[in-house]
């Protein structure tokens, strides 16, 4: 098995919440990225796919596990880090607020360039103009050289994810981290992004990590899919296997009340995802799986196991469908 | 509200420094056309102008000597005449050339404390602001406990030590004002922080310096300079008070030693309101305007605000 | 007394609402007809600038008083806009009222829950006994899934989907036959999202109130609502029975809205994102003829002469669109 380029064992994090008790954000998650593939990481809030996510990138550091990038493990210095940013960009959710007010169009782009100083690097000796011009050009903002003086506000939100695409790709990434790239967007608009983002891996072979929550998105471009619930990531696969033939009972309830699925009983799920102060005992989901109330887990014989027997970490494994799940053993 | 750049326009050898000039000369012209819109804002700048004109030119319309106790031409406290504008004082020097003159060191006093004070001020509550943990609780504990210190016995202290001077006073000011900057810009770089665009710098590679020198810094800068303003009026009080109470250079003419005179001669009880009046009013018209500037000056800075126009 | 009983709850006929603003007019509302019945959920489907909230807060006469407004807004057969301001404040919130977009941050911080769901009961019934109100609130709670006990809780105690079942509550209090529901369930997770939307069915067959719920979810709307009108650039762009709207679209926008939430397990949505090029419409320069020519794949010449009106095409169905209908 090839080594991705960036890949997360075992990698747990907490933060202190209020009242002095330990919330465990992430609680275990084996992860592989590699360039040319789309890999979505679905969830819901509190499902900690956006913790995974910047754990990735550096800007969280694991309470525990390791995170290594190129086959190395990850220092959290911030010259070691800056080598990793420079081929894993991140394009975060909010368009707006994730641009600053003050720079127009042109030096947000060029920050990234500036930081690595990549001008004086050039093999074919651009200046910077025209790298900043063919950024935006991928990004889909024709001609670009209208884009330099502009500034956020007088942008649409679309625009506003493309200049942030761009200043991801002017420093010809590997890897691109999508925070929810498309959820503050208008519906008709999405489709434009998401375009966007497969061209990208079609012609330039990038890989990209979609974080979201919409499973909508991730049928439409991903190429694997990893469901997160409280901490972990409880199934992962080639998207036809999860999102088609889904064996995980929150990943079913999950797509049964999604409008966009077709031909599915909805299955609502009572209450909401617990604390992460206070995981529940043996498989997480345990207190509102539809599999343990209606009696399947028990006509299975393993309805004791989902209460009291912890389930392992999901391997990373880029083939085949994985399933932490007591009424599918061995398939994790 | 920006330069276009056209399609075409763009030769190959525009660079980035003549962008970002055209950049800044632009939000510059915005700037302005967006202050001249503020009629306070403009009556301020007007008043404080022909006070620094004053200031600059005081040796052109008032002869020096006329600050000299040994040459003084006039009587004792006679009221205005067509000779003396304003009067003369207890030693029989005019009071107008005393007031020119007295604009000087009470612009420069307040300025230079000014100066001082942000310097200070904006310097501990950025660092304080960003760098969280141990040294940020130690300057924010710092910038506390000089914030209780009562102002005029730390001044009075100071200034004994220190000797009477201009830069005296100017230290003293500057350096018992500038918590409140500090609080003010601290609290401002702690949102900031938070940001979205301050986590995509970082995400981009950025360091820490250059996260505070190109998105904290620019965006920290607008209260930086409305809360100038602000310190300035506080700083020109405070040098009156600290010249009215002895604390000055004996030998230098402010509005406040001015007070001081009037006071220690007792022009209130001989009714002598030309020696009392003139200098009080002038505080009052500085520290208005720089006021009125501040105010304009935070609209005009404020983003948020400038949409609603 | 009769009229309100036989006519539909809500009749929009012809609004038209304008913003006089710094940069000048500007048309969010135009000629906008649309009716709700009892125990009806009519959806308005739209993107930002289309109208959609503006058409909302005009039927409780919310908009700024520089808007100039015209055509009539007619609940229970009174029209809201020329209303007498008593009969007014009786309708706001009795006759008719509504859960706000990102109603869950609209709740006062510094307030029990139960304390501002007692204030439209007592501004409405003041007469009624504290014991009254109490128990009302208590049955408010209950009926959008929440226990009464938590009408001693703070908001900043309640999870996201707990404090918009708390705004629907609310929009409950003073029994209204009408709400509108502006992108109730936009801020919320998918699960959340269904739990409400039930509490929200459940409603309308229970109480039989009229429910106009506005989203850019076209396939939420699909699930829910009986009927669905869809909005661009401030006029109705296409309007029929929900399910139709959204497996079978006339307008070409209305197909672009519904393309964009593929359907999961359909092989020909995988890698192949549907979505609309072009941006948003500028309401302060509209360009002649159909507003949304700029973005359309199927223009022609004639599109661009003049606004195309609604038209019948049979079935309760309607679009504004030359082309429906060409082979």
């Amino acid at each position: 098995m090839t080594e991705g380029l960036l890949t997360a064992t075992g990698v747990v994090v907490e933060f202190a919440a209020r009242g002095g008790a330990v919330a465990r954000a992430l609680d275990g998650a084996d992860l592989q990225l590699a360039s040319g593939e789309i890999v979505a990481l679905v969830g819901e809030s509190g499902s900690g796919k956006t913790t995974l996510a910047r754990t990735l990138l550096g800007l969280e550091k694991p309470t525990a596990g390791e995170i290594r990038f190129d086959g190395r493990p990850l220092v959290h210095s911030t010259r070691r880090l800056r080598a990793l940013r420079r081929r894993v960009q991140l394009v975060l959710q909010d368009p707006a607020g994730a641009l600053n007010p003050r720079h127009t169009v042109y030096e947000s782009v060029a920050e990234g360039l500036r930081i690595h100083r990549l001008v004086e690097a050039d093999p074919q000796g651009r200046p910077e103009t025209e790298l900043v011009a063919a950024a935006l050009a991928s990004a889909g903002l024709r001609p670009p050289e209208s884009m330099f003086l502009r500034y956020p506000h007088e942008l649409s939100g679309g625009q506003r994810q493309r200049v942030l695409i761009a200043g991801a790709l002017a420093m010809g990434p590997d890897l691109l981290v999508a925070d929810e790239p498309v959820s503050s967007l208008d519906a008709s608009i999405r489709g434009e992004i998401l375009a966007l983002l497969l061209k990208l891996r079609d012609e330039l072979g990038l890989g990209v990590l979609v974080v979201t929550h919409d499973l909508g998105l991730a049928w439409n471009i991903a190429d694997r899919v990893a469901v997160m619930y409280l901490g972990r990531i409880v199934e992962s696969g080639p998207t036809e296997e999860v999102l088609s033939r889904p064996r995980h009972p929150y990943t079913r309830a999950l797509l049964s009340v999604v409008p966009e699925t077709e031909r599915m009983e909805p299955v609502v799920l009572r209450g909401e995802i617990p604390d992460p102060t206070r995981i529940p005992g043996g498989c997480r989901f345990h207190p509102r799986c539809p599999a343990l109330a209606d009696g399947t887990a028990d006509a299975a014989g393993v309805a004791d196991a989902c209460r009291g027997t912890a389930l392992p970490v999901l391997s990373a494994d880029v083939e085949g469908h994985h399933v932490a799940c007591h009424l599918h053993p061995g398939e994790d | 509200m920006s330069a276009e750049v056209q399609p075409g326009e763009l030769t190959p050898r525009i660079t980035a420094r003549q962008l970002s000039r055209r950049r800044r000369r632009a939000a510059w012209r915005d700037g302005w056309t967006q202050f001249r819109r503020h009629r306070s804002g403009m009556v301020g700048l007007v008043v404080l102008a022909f006070f620094v004109l004053l200031a600059v030119a005081a040796p052109l319309i008032a002869h020096a000597d006329g600050l000299e106790v040994t040459r003084a031409t006039g009587g004792v406290l006679e009221p205005p005449s067509a000779g003396y504008w304003l009067g003369t004082d207890d030693k029989g020097r005019s009071v107008l050339t005393l007031l020119i003159w007295g604009t000087r060191v009470s612009l420069l006093v307040g300025l230079l404390a000014t100066v001082i004070s942000m310097v200070i001020g904006t310097l501990v509550g950025l660092l304080s602001g960003y760098f969280g943990g141990r040294a940020g609780a130690v300057l924010f504990r710092l910038t506390e406990w000089f914030l209780v210190i009562p102002f005029l016995p730390l001044a009075i202290v100071l200034a004994t030590v220190l000797g009477p001077s201009l830069l005296t006073i100017a230290f003293v000011i500057g350096v018992t004002s500038w918590p409140g900057t500090a609080l003010l810009i601290r609290s401002q770089t702690l949102s900031i922080k938070e940001r979205a665009y301050l986590e995509r710098a970082r995400a981009l590679g950025g360091g820490r310096w250059h996260q505070i020198r190109r998105h904290i810094l620019p965006n920290v800068m607008p209260m930086v300079f409305a809360n100038t303003t602000l310190t300035v009026t506080i700083a020109i009080l405070a040098e009156t008070t600290l010249s009215f109470l002895g604390l000055g250079d004996p030998t230098r003419i402010s509005w406040g030693s001015m007070l001081d005179d009037a006071y220690t001669v007792g022009a209130i009880t001989t009714g002598s309101w030309w020696f009392i009046v003139p200098p009080g009013v002038c505080v009052v018209l500085v520290v208005l305007s720089f006021n009125l500037v501040g105010q304009a000056l935070e609209d005009v800075l404020d983003p948020r605000l400038r949409g609603r126009r | 007394m009769t009229e309100s009983e036989h006519g539909p709850l809500l009749s929009i006929e012809g609004l038209s609402v304008t913003y006089r603003t710094g940069a000048g007019e500007v048309p969010a509302v135009r000629e906008v007809d649309l009716t709700v019945g009892r125990g009806e959920i009519v959806g308005v489907a739209g993107e930002s600038g289309c109208g959609k909230s503006t058409l909302a807060s005009s039927v409780l006469r919310l908009q700024p008083p520089s808007a100039k407004v015209e055509g009539r807004v007619l609940v229970h057969g009174q029209d809201v806009l020329t209303m007498n301001w008593g009969d007014l404040r009786a309708l706001r919130w009795a006759g008719a009222s509504i859960v706000f977009q990102g109603a869950l941050h609209s709740l006062n911080p510094v307030q029990r829950v139960g304390r501002q769901l007692a204030e439209p009961i007592e501004l409405h019934e003041p007469a009624l006994a504290r014991g009254t109100v109490d128990g009302r609130i208590g049955e408010l709670l209950e009926q959008v899934g929440l226990p009464a006990e938590r009408a001693a809780s703070y908001p900043h105690q309640l999870s996201g989907g707990q404090r918009q079942r708390v705004m629907i509550a609310m929009a409950l209090a003073c029994r209204p036959d009408l709400v509108i529901a502006d992108e109730p369930t936009t801020a919320l997770d998918v699960m959340v999202q269904s739990q409400v939307l039930g509490v929200l069915s459940g409603l309308v067959a229970e109480l039989g109130v009229g429910m106009l719920f506005i989203s850019h979810d076209l396939s939420v709307l699909a699930d829910l609502c009986d009927r669905i009108a869809v909005m661009y650039a401030g006029r109705v762009v296409e309007m029929g029975a929900a399910d139709e709207i959204f497996t079978r679209p006339l307008h070409p926008y209305a197909a672009a809205l519904s393309a964009a939430f593929p359907r999961i397990g359909d092989p020909a949505a995988r890698y192949a994102p549907a979505g609309l090029g072009g941006d948003p419409p500028d309401l302060r320069s509209l360009p002649p003829g159909c507003s949304f020519a700029p973005r359309c794949t199927r223009v022609v010449e004639a599109c661009l002469a003049a606004e195309p009106p609604l038209e019948d095409h049979g079935a309760g169905r309607s679009a504004a669109c030359i082309r429906v209908g060409e082979s």
